[in-house]
C-alpha cells in the first residue's frame, strides 16, 4: 500500500520529465528499434551510471544551497590512485580501492571543510579544487594513462551480475535507494533541505550547519571517488583526463530532474529521470547516426527546453 | 477633499474558484487618505494589487477622475498616475539616490547620454521639498529603513502620481520615523493626492486617515468617516463579531515564586551594557523600548545566537555557558524570532515540516522515520493552537501571517521549554490571530512557563505584561511593575527619560 502510494507520489511529483523520457525513448524507438533491445537499454543503464554517481550527490550539495564542481577531477585522481596501487605498487585491491574511495572523501572533506568554516562561496571553492585535483592527476600520472592488467580489478566495472545486470547498474541501484533514504528517512536529510531553504532560520533553530555542509561535500567527494574508480576499471586505466567535464553533466541531471538551483528544494527521484534522460539522449543519438559534434548541441536545447516547462509548470501551479 | 480621484466599483475577482473579492466599491478624493482595513486574506492586497495592474479584474469597473480606465499592466497603472509603496523596500541598493529616483525614466541631453546634472538637481529639489537633508548622489544602501521609504515615496511623486497606496509602510519605522513620514503623507494631501493607507495598527489610523473601509472575506463591510468611529466598531466590523476579551490575562505570578533565570551584567561593546533582570516562574515579562535598544540584540545572546563580553546567565540559580542555540534549547529556553519569513521559517517546506524540525530526535532513528509519532504531534499542534491549515503538507508560505507564526510558536513549544521569549510575537498578524495568540500565552503561563515578550506595542506589552522592563541605549533603563504601566511612562523611560 505504501509501496503503491509512492510510486504515485513519484510520478506526480516528475509527471513532466517523464514525460519527457517517454516521448524521447519512443521517437528514438521508432527510429531504430534497436533502441528497446534488452542488451542495449542495459547499456544505456550502464552509461548512465557513473554520471548518476555523482548526481545523486549533486543533488544533496544543490538542494543545500551549494555546488560542486570538483567531482570530475576528483574522478580522475581517484581512479589513478587505485590504478597506480595496483599496476605499480601490487596493493591488493581492497586496499587500492579503499585509498582510491579515501582520496575522493578527503577532497571532498576539504571543500565541505572550507565551505563550512569560510565565507568563500562554493563555486569558487569547488572551481580551486577542480584545478588542484586535475593538476594532482596529471602530476601523479606524468600525463600518461596508468594501465591496470587484472581482472578483478576489472570486474568492478565491467562484469555482470547473473549473466545480465552489469555491475554499475547494481551500484546505481544500492545509491539511489541510499540517498533517497538519506534524504527522506534521516535527520540529516531534513538539515540540507533546511540549510538550503532557509539558512538563516536553519541557524536561528540550532541546526549545526557546518556539520551538514561538511557531510554534503564529503559525500559527494566519496561519490566522485567511487565513479572515478569504475570508470577507471572499464577503461583498464587510470586516466588524468577521464571525467572532464563530468560536473556539468551531473549538474544537468540534477537540474533536468527539477532541483532548484538556489537550494531548498529537490528530489533523488528527479534527479534519477534527468540522467537518464541524458543516458538515453546519447545512447539514442548514436544510435541514430547523429554526430557527437551535434549531439552536444542536442543536449543544450534539451536541457533549455526541459528546465524552461519546469519553470513555467511550476509558475502555474 | 473635492474631487473623486477614484472609484472602483463591483470589483470582483476569483482565484482558481476561490472569490477573493466580491463586489467591493472603493472610493478615494483627492486630498484624503482612506485606510483599507480587514485580516489577512480579506482581499485588501488582492484589490490594490488590481488598481496596481497586477491582476486584471473579472467583473467591475475603474473610474480615474471619473472617467473609465482601462488597466492591464503596471505600465498602465503608472501612466495613470497610480503607484504602490511596498511593505519591501523596491530600491536598488547599490544605486545612488538620484538613480533610483529616476530609474528607467533618465533624463538624457541631447546627443542621448545620461543628463547627470540634471538628475541630480531634480533629486536635490525633490529631496528639499521633503525636507530631507541628503545628498542625491549617495547610495540607497547607505540610508535608514525610514529614509529609503521617504525615495521611494518621492520616486511615487515624481512620477507624477496622484494616487499612492501604502502597504503597511510603519512595520519597520521606529516612532520618530513614523512622525516624519505622517509629515510627509500631510504634505502630499496638501498636493492634493489621493493615499490609500493599509495599516493594522489602529492607533496610526486615527492619527492620520480621513475615512476607513473595512472588507471581510472579500466582501465590502463599510466604509466610515474616521471622526466617526471607535476601535471596537472597527474591531467588530472586521472579524465579524464582538471580541469580549481581546487581551486575555486571567493568572498573576504568585509572589516570591522561583526565580527561572537571571541575567547579570550582561555586556556587549556598543551593543548590551550590564543587563541584569530576573524572569520569575508563570510570569510574563515585557520588554519594551525603541527600535535599537537592544532587546532583540540581549535575546540573542541569552540564546547563544551571539556571543557577549562579559556577564553571566543563570538557569535556576545555576551559571551556565550558553554558545549556540543548542546549548539554550538544552537549559529549556525557546526564542521566537521576529523575522519570521527570514529567520524563523521555511517557507517552501510544510507545516508538518516546520513544526517537527527541532523533535526529530523523537522520532527518527537513524533510516526509521516513527510517522504516527510525527503526525500525532503535528495535528497535536495544529488543534491546541488551531493553526488554519487545509492539511499538514500544506507548504507554509501558503499560509496566512498569523497561521505562519503559529507554526514557529508551535515548533518552539515543542521543545517543551520553560523560558519561552517572543521577538514582537504579533507583528503583521490580524486581529482575530492576535487574540488567539494572547490566549496561547495566557494557557503557557498558567502551565508553569514563564515567557518574555518583546513588544513596541504599547497596548500588547501594557496588557499582557506581569512587569515591564524598558530599554534605552544598550540598558534597563527601569523595571515597572504592573501599578506602574501607562504608555506615557514606557515611552518616557524608553527615550532616555
Amino acid at each position: 500500500m505504501a509501496m503503491i502510494y509512492g510510486i504515485k507520489s513519484f510520478i506526480r511529483a516528475n509527471i513532466g520529465i517523464l514525460a519527457g523520457l517517454v516521448v524521447l525513448c519512443v521517437v528514438i524507438a521508432v527510429l531504430n528499434p534497436n533502441f528497446l533491445t534488452t542488451n542495449n537499454l542495459m547499456n544505456v543503464l550502464r552509461q548512465t551510471s557513473t554520471n548518476l554517481y555523482l548526481a545523486l550527490a549533486m543533488t544533496m550539495v544543490i538542494i543545500l544551497g551549494g555546488i560542486d564542481l570538483s567531482v570530475g577531477s576528483v574522478m580522475a585522481v581517484s581512479g589513478v590512485v587505485t590504478a597506480m596501487l595496483i599496476a605499480l605498487f601490487g596493493a591488493p585491491l581492497v586496499i587500492a580501492v579503499a585509498a582510491g574511495l579515501l582520496v575522493g572523501t578527503l577532497f571532498g572533506a576539504l571543500n565541505g571543510y572550507v565551505a563550512a568554516t569560510t565565507i568563500i562561496p562554493p563555486f569558487i571553492i569547488t572551481l580551486a579544487t577542480l584545478n588542484i585535483g586535475r593538476g594532482a592527476a596529471y602530476v601523479l600520472t606524468d600525463g600518461q594513462p596508468v594501465r591496470v592488467m587484472s581482472d578483478a580489478f576489472n570486474f568492478i566495472g565491467s562484469g555482470y551480475i547473473g549473466g545480465i545486470l552489469p555491475t554499475p547498474v547494481l551500484y546505481s541501484i544500492i545509491f539511489v535507494i541510499l540517498c533517497y533514504l538519506i534524504m527522506n528517512k534521516t535527520k540529516t536529510g531534513r538539515y540540507i533541505y533546511a540549510v538550503g531553504g532557509n539558512p538563516e532560520a536553519a541557524r536561528f533553530s540550532g541546526i549545526n550547519i557546518k556539520r551538514v555542509k561538511f557531510f554534503a561535500y564529503t559525500f559527494s567527494g566519496f561519490m566522485a571517488g567511487f565513479a572515478g574508480i569504475v570508470l577507471a576499471s572499464r577503461m583498464f586505466s587510470g586516466q588524468p583526463t577521464a571525467g572532464v567535464a563530468a560536473e556539468l553533466d551531473a549538474i544537468a541531471a540534477v537540474v533536468l530532474g527539477g532541483t532548484s538551483m538556489t537550494g531548498g528544494y529537490g528530489r533523488i527521484g528527479g534527479t534519477v529521470i534527468g540522467a537518464l534522460i541524458i543516458g538515453v539522449l546519447s545512447n539514442g543519438l548514436n544510435l541514430i547516426g547523429v554526430s557527437s559534434f551535434w549531439q552536444y548541441i542536442v543536449k543544450g536545447v534539451v536541457i533549455l527546453i526541459a528546465v524552461y516547462a519546469d519553470v513555467i509548470k511550476r509558475k502555474t501551479a | 477633499m473635492s474631487q473623486k480621484l477614484l472609484r472602483m466599483s463591483g470589483i470582483a475577482k476569483r482565484f482558481a474558484g476561490v472569490h477573493a473579492l466580491k463586489g467591493v466599491n472603493f472610493e478615494l478624493e483627492s486630498g484624503e487618505v482612506h485606510a483599507l482595513l480587514g485580516e489577512n486574506g480579506a482581499g485588501k492586497s488582492t484589490l490594490m494589487k488590481i488598481l496596481a495592474g497586477i491582476y486584471p479584474v473579472d467583473e467591475g469597473e475603474i473610474f480615474i477622475e471619473e472617467s473609465k480606465a482601462a488597466i492591464h499592466s503596471v505600465k498602465d497603472a503608472q501612466a495613470l498616475g497610480i503607484s504602490i509603496i511596498h511593505q519591501e523596500i523596491s530600491l536598488v541598493p547599490h544605486l545612488s539616490i538620484a538613480e533610483n529616483i529616476f530609474l528607467g525614466k533618465e533624463p538624457v541631453t541631447k546627443t542621448g547620454w545620461i543628463d547627470w546634472k540634471k538628475m541630480n538637481e531634480e533629486a536635490q529639489k525633490s529631496l528639499q521639498r521633503f525636507g530631507l537633508d541628503l545628498s542625491p548622489a549617495m547610495p540607497v544602501k547607505k540610508l535608514t529603513v525610514a529614509q529609503q521609504q521617504m525615495i521611494e515615496i518621492i520616486k511615487a511623486v515624481s512620477f507624477r502620481a496622484k494616487i499612492i497606496v501604502m502597504d503597511e509602510p510603519t512595520s519597520s519605522l521606529t516612532e520618530k520615523e513614523v512622525e516624519f513620514l505622517f509629515q510627509t503623507i500631510g504634505h502630499l494631501k496638501e498636493q492634493g493626492v489621493g493615499i490609500v493607507y493599509i495599516s493594522h495598527r489602529m492607533n496610526e489610523l486615527f492619527a492620520i486617515t480621513d475615512r476607513i473601509t473595512v472588507l471581510r472575506d472579500g466582501i465590502l463591510i463599510g466604509t466610515v468617516k474616521t471622526k466617526e468611529t471607535t476601535t471596537d466598531q472597527l474591531i467588530s466590523m472586521m472579524v465579524g463579531r464582538e471580541l469580549t476579551q481581546y487581551y486575555i490575562k486571567d493568572t498573576v505570578p504568585e509572589s516570591g515564586g522561583e526565580c527561572v533565570l537571571s541575567v547579570h551584567n550582561l555586556s556587549k561593546k556598543g551593543v548590551l551594557n550590564g543587563v541584569s533582570f530576573e524572569l520569575k516562574k508563570g510570569e510574563i515579562l515585557g520588554f519594551a523600548g525603541l527600535v535599537g535598544a537592544g532587546r532583540s540584540e540581549l535575546m540573542k545572546c541569552i540564546f547563544g545566537l551571539d556571543s557577549f563580553d562579559q556577564g553571566e546567565i543563570r538557569i535556576g540559580g545555576n551559571p551556565v555557558i550558553i554558545r549556540n542555540p543548542n546549548d539554550a534549547i538544552k537549559h529549556g529556553i525557546a526564542y521566537v524570532t521576529e523575522n519570521r519569513k527570514e529567520e524563523g521559517l521555511f517557507l517552501i517546506r510544510s507545516v508538518q515540516y516546520n513544526i517537527t524540525i527541532k523533535l526529530l530526535d523523537k522520532f527518527i532513528k537513524w533510516f526509521r522515520v516513527n510517522a504516527q509519532f510525527e503526525n500525532r504531534k503535528t495535528r497535536q499542534y495544529i488543534q491546541e493552537l488551531s493553526i488554519k491549515t487545509p492539511n499538514p503538507e500544506q507548504e507554509v508560505r501558503n499560509l496566512s501571517g498569523g497561521n505562519q507564526q503559529k507554526v514557529l510558536i508551535s515548533r518552539w513549544l515543542a521543545t517543551n521549554p520553560r523560558v519561552l521569549i517572543l521577538d514582537e510575537p504579533t507583528r503583521g498578524v490580524d486581529v482575530g490571530a492576535k487574540a488567539e495568540i494572547y490566549a496561547i500565552m495566557n494557557r503557557l503561563v498558567k502551565e508553569g512557563v514563564s515567557i518574555i515578550m518583546i513588544s513596541s506595542e504599547l497596548p500588547e506589552v501594557i496588557n499582557m505584561s506581569d512587569r515591564i522592563a524598558v530599554m534605552y541605549k544598550g540598558g534597563i533603563r527601569t523595571m515597572l511593575s504592573r501599578a506602574e504601566f501607562s504608555q506615557e511612562t514606557i515611552m518616557h523611560y524608553a527615550t532616555g527619560g
